[in-house]
């Protein structure tokens, strides 16, 4: 500080970081706030360190994995693997209509304001919680688990979807309506091509969060190797519970690595 | 090449190797679905009972019965905005020091970088409900397995998304700073931090978000907030007060929604 004035010539020394306290009374509210909930919620550092030593014996009985029961591992993984593409198959097929009837340049505003209605409820809710009422509805099993998949693509690949729609260039959509091309030529040689590209982006995308999820949803019986991790956890099989847990990530950077491959592909 | 052949000449948007990686692509996605469908264990019956029961469960669902709010939901769910915000909070700290590190240009180690970008990817590969069982085990059920878990879990996604906002800043200021004899902590706060600062908290917004969201289903395998009064209902199959729990759900979540796009206007 003193090398600055000095070399100034002692005219302006104005602090060149001055300290913001609008910054610090933010940092402060947060301080209090974290106290304020962590009491609420019954965090405690006693509990901390309590459970400190109940996870050191947890770990232990985690190692090693026990993979004696592949066959039932196996079956797990290949369900959820079938859920997975199934439900992102028939949420592709549908986001595609629904996205393009909420994209606002393209329908009236009454029907793109019913479109995103839509997509806001298929948003809001947890797959999982979403499996929860198509469990009841449809019964256990892979067809509950396909159906809340299903409804968390539309809610993704919809979505951004309609914002691709709504960002694309309309002369050449004007182009091809001027050379008379049908309403569904329009969308297929005018719109599509524009956000084709895009499109393809965001369901490789989903099918990843599907595959992530579809692991999940059998913890409320709808189908998947989440059931057989659910019932590991439950009866304490915690080496089992570990051979699960590393199948799972193994399939899941397995399909990360297929789908970033097929992005590319399709650049 | 003659003209003659320069007009005969067939033009291809792709190279044939684009071409057969495109239909390798296409062939693979068919048979996926394909054999899922042909696989896949559904009974028939129940699909076709399907809309009969669909039907018969927004029957139970309506009307909610909105005077179970005052009497547990209301309290769940600001449990459940508790956990999501704590462990969003506890997440970003202790997301910064490891996105520090698996960034290239702060840190010029590889051996740290790849540590980073492990603890990174592990902590993305467990579904929050998974962090979930887990913390329950060790903690017990409560809250604050619930709030470990969303921080557990968001870590790897804030990290990673703060890593590469650090190396996407310029280095001009960085040098500037080194230049002037600056400490590496003085560089850190005031020629890296300025330049993420808005990505930094644009992350935070986003994954709170997503957290407001994620922490009403930890309930279900015992981790406190809203989907414990959501499990509850169901298991006394009491379709109205599940309705209740919904909605109020579905409400927090818009709400959530708005805030972040409203905070996302003014601040960025």
């Amino acid at each position: 500080m003193a090398l600055t004035s000095a070399a100034q010539g002692g005219k302006s020394r104005r602090n060149p970081f001055p300290a913001s306290w609008p910054a610090r009374l933010g940092w402060a509210l947060v301080l209090i706030y974290v106290v304020y909930a962590s009491s609420t919620l019954d965090v405690s550092w006693d509990r901390f360190i309590a459970g400190l030593g109940y996870g050191g014996e947890f770990l232990g009985r985690m190692v090693p994995p026990n993979f004696s029961r592949w066959k039932l591992l196996l079956e797990g993984l290949l369900e959820s693997l079938e859920i997975a593409v199934i439900a992102s198959t028939m949420g592709i097929l549908l986001s595609l209509p629904i996205g393009f009837l909420a994209a606002r340049n393209m329908m009236p505003a009454w029907i793109s304001w019913m479109a995103r209605a839509v997509i806001a409820i298929c948003r809001s809710f947890h797959p999982v919680i979403v499996a929860i009422l198509f469990v009841k509805a449809v019964g256990f099993g892979a067809l509950a688990g396909i159906l809340a998949l299903v409804v968390a693509s539309v809610g993704f690949i919809a979505k951004l979807f309609a914002e691709a729609v709504e960002e694309i260039s309309l002369k050449q959509v004007e182009a091809v309506r001027a050379s008379g091309a049908t309403f569904a030529n329009v969308i297929i040689y005018g719109v599509l091509p524009q956000v084709l590209s895009r499109f393809i982006g965001f369901s490789t995308y989903q099918l990843d969060s599907n595959l992530r999820n579809s692991t999940m949803v059998g913890i409320v019986g709808a189908g998947g190797i989440g059931g057989t991790l659910f019932a590991a956890f439950q009866r304490f099989d915690y080496d089992f519970v570990s051979a699960i847990l590393i199948s799972i990530i193994a399939v899941i950077m397995l399909g990360e690595y297929i789908s970033g491959h097929a992005r590319r592909v399709f650049e | 090449m003659t003209p003659e052949e320069a007009v005969h000449r067939h033009f291809q948007r792709f190279t044939p190797r684009q071409r057969l990686a495109r239909w390798t692509a296409m062939l693979v996605t068919v048979a996926a679905i394909v054999t899922s469908l042909r696989h896949v264990e559904i009974i028939p019956e129940f699909l076709y009972d399907a809309p009969e029961q669909l039907l018969d469960l927004l029957n139970r669902l309506w009307p909610p019965d909105l005077e179970y709010y005052p009497l547990e939901v209301h309290d769940a769910l600001l449990e459940t905005l508790h956990i999501a915000t704590l462990g969003t909070v506890l997440a970003l700290f202790l997301a910064l020091p490891v996105g520090l590190l698996a960034a290239r240009n702060f840190t010029r180690n590889a051996a740290l970088n790849w540590l980073a970008k492990l603890i990174l990817v592990s902590s993305r590969s467990v579904n929050s409900l998974v962090w979930a069982l887990l913390f329950v085990a060790v903690f017990g059920p409560g809250a604050m397995a619930g709030t470990l878990a969303i921080a557990f879990r968001s870590i790897g996604f804030v990290g990673k998304l703060f890593a590469e906002a650090v190396e996407e800043t310029q280095v001009g200021p960085i040098e500037a700073l080194h230049a002037t004899g600056a400490p590496g902590f003085s560089v850190l706060v005031k020629g890296y931090w300025p330049q993420v600062k808005p990505a930094f908290w644009s992350i935070a917004l986003f994954r709170w978000d997503i957290n407001v969201r994620e922490s009403a289903v930890l309930g279900l395998v015992g981790a406190g907030g809203i989907g414990f009064a959501l499990d509850a209902a169901l298991n006394l199959f009491y379709w109205d007060r599940v309705a209740t729990v919904l909605l109020s759900i579905f409400a927090v979540v818009i709400v959530a929604e708005l805030v972040v796009t409203q905070i996302r206007k003014r601040i960025i």
